[in-house]
């Protein structure tokens, strides 16, 4: 019988999720959320076994029926037999640092599936759309064989788009009717989707939204833009701009209630799998790197100045910022200098 | 490091369908600074012990009105010891004759909460028992 007492060391427990043990697996979410040690043993261990899993961003406004389409996604995946993980985001209260976690609720007839796992995380007042430790958790489920990991962001606004970073694919939802075609080419998050899913498809206005976006989302900068929305081919041999470029985002309808538009959505993920998954350097790989590597050295920068050694002379250089003593650019140099 | 917020599933297992209780608990626990995982109505202890261990939860509260705690209960605390979750603390809220609560407790149940229990208490007790963890 399993028991939560017995893995008694970092070692033991990452071998244990390793080995399949969805509780030793849960236990190093756990750690790697609350930022403990274990976590960073973990990880170190884990990281050079991930980077295998297709990892998908599912992002929208509240209401918009990102958790039913998970779910949707999640049955259509299990039906070809793959395993999937899902990390669910819920905001953090800013005021208590409570949160309802609730996108389990939608979830319901996969929870008794074994390869199916899914975790609630708050956001814990990270602004971006997911957890900051939402890509490390991600890593941790990949490292342990999950080939699919659904990200399922906070309800989002305009501009939280870090998931876009944390993902290889970026799945944004939109609601039938929720604008008209100004919103469609606003900057933001319809920008760093490479798929647009109109859903809740059964509405009226669903097709009308669907075509509306298909017609503005069209990456005009690029190539000549006929009168009718559609994108004519560059002519050969025009040299290639180094600006970066919008991405044209495919648009498809769901109804994730009914499960109609599912199967058509899970064959552009892995199209769009297929198509990045040779890069290493590929942008979204490199943000994802480069997220990480800066989130962990300002943890250890912040851990270094409250350390022993320097606390005193931390909280006295704030102080004097407090006081406009000092300007937060002169102690931002001084606090440096004391690590070098 | 931050104080960790504690976490707490709260479940409906059975085929009753009020869950306005467990919603305003849910919503009563954020505002105690809980993170509270919501699974919804009818639930197997199966799906409850599942979930248990998915999120790794410090406490498992199950709301039952129907009267069939007697045979749920001990059924979710089986599960849970089962998964491995014997470390996670069990509370039940809802309607319970007071001569059932000691077999619940027998059944590994830290606490019942019966109506005009405030949220206040529960979170209290909840801090209180459980499970400190590193």
């Amino acid at each position: 019988m399993a028991s939560g007492a017995r893995f008694s060391t970092p070692t033991d427990l990452v071998d244990a999720a390793l080995a399949g043990d969805r509780l030793a697996l849960a236990r190093v979410l756990t750690a790697v959320e609350n930022r403990t040690p274990v976590a960073e043993a973990a990880l170190r261990r884990l990281y050079p076994m991930a980077g295998k899993a297709h990892l998908v961003g599912i992002t929208g406004p509240p209401g918009s029926g990102k958790s039913t389409l998970v779910a949707a996604l999640i049955g259509a995946v299990r039906a070809a037999g793959r395993p999937v993980a899902v990390i669910a985001v819920d905001p953090s209260s800013p005021i208590t640092g409570g949160a309802l976690l609730g996108d389990r609720v939608r979830m319901q007839a996969h929870t008794a599936d074994r390869e199916v796992f899914i975790r609630s995380m708050a956001a814990r007042g990270h602004a971006g759309g997911l957890a900051s430790t939402s890509t490390a958790a991600a890593a941790v489920l990949d490292a342990v064989g999950f080939d699919l990991i659904l990200l399922e962001t906070v309800g989002t606004g305009q501009s939280e788009v870090e998931v876009a970073a944390a993902a290889d694919t970026t799945v944004v939802l939109e609601a039938p009717e929720m604008g008209d075609e100004v919103q469609a080419i606003k900057a933001g998050l319809l920008e760093v989707a490479d798929i647009v899913v109109v859903n809740k498809g059964d509405r009226p206005g669903a097709q009308r939204t669907a075509s509306q976006l298909r017609a503005m989302l069209v990456a005009v900068g690029r190539v000549g833009v006929r009168a009718t929305g559609h994108a004519r081919p560059a002519p050969a041999g025009e040299a290639q701009s180094e600006r970066p470029r919008p991405k044209e985002p495919q648009v498809l309808v769901t109804t994730a209630t009914t499960g109609a538009g599912i199967p058509d959505l899970l064959g552009a993920l892995d199209r769009h799998r297929a198509r990045g998954r040779e890069a290493d350097d590929s942008p979204a790989r490199l943000a994802r790197a480069e997220a990480q590597v800066w989130a962990i050295l300002g943890d250890r920068i912040r851990a270094d100045l409250h350390d022993s050694a320097n606390r005193t002379a931390t909280e006295a250089t704030i102080r004097e910022v407090a006081a406009h003593r000092l300007d937060p650019f002169a102690a931002a140099d001084r606090l440096l200098a004391r690590l070098r | 490091m931050p104080d960790r917020p504690l976490k707490v599933l709260i479940a409906k297992p059975g085929l009753d369908g009020h869950d306005r209780g467990a919603k305003v608990l849910a919503r009563g626990l954020r505002d105690e600074g809980f993170e509270v995982v919501y699974t919804g109505l009818r639930q197997t202890p199966d799906m409850v012990a599942t979930a248990a261990l998915q999120e790794d939860v410090d406490v498992v509260g199950l709301s039952i009105l129907s009267g069939a705690h007697m045979t749920l209960v001990p059924k979710v605390t089986a599960k849970l010891r089962e998964a491995g979750m014997d470390d996670v603390l069990v509370v039940v809220g809802g309607i319970i004759p007071d001569d059932d609560v000691a077999a619940l407790k027998e059944a590994g149940v830290a606490e019942t909460f019966g109506p005009g229990t405030t949220i206040a208490e529960v979170a209290e007790f909840l801090r209180a028992n459980a499970r400190q963890r590193v």
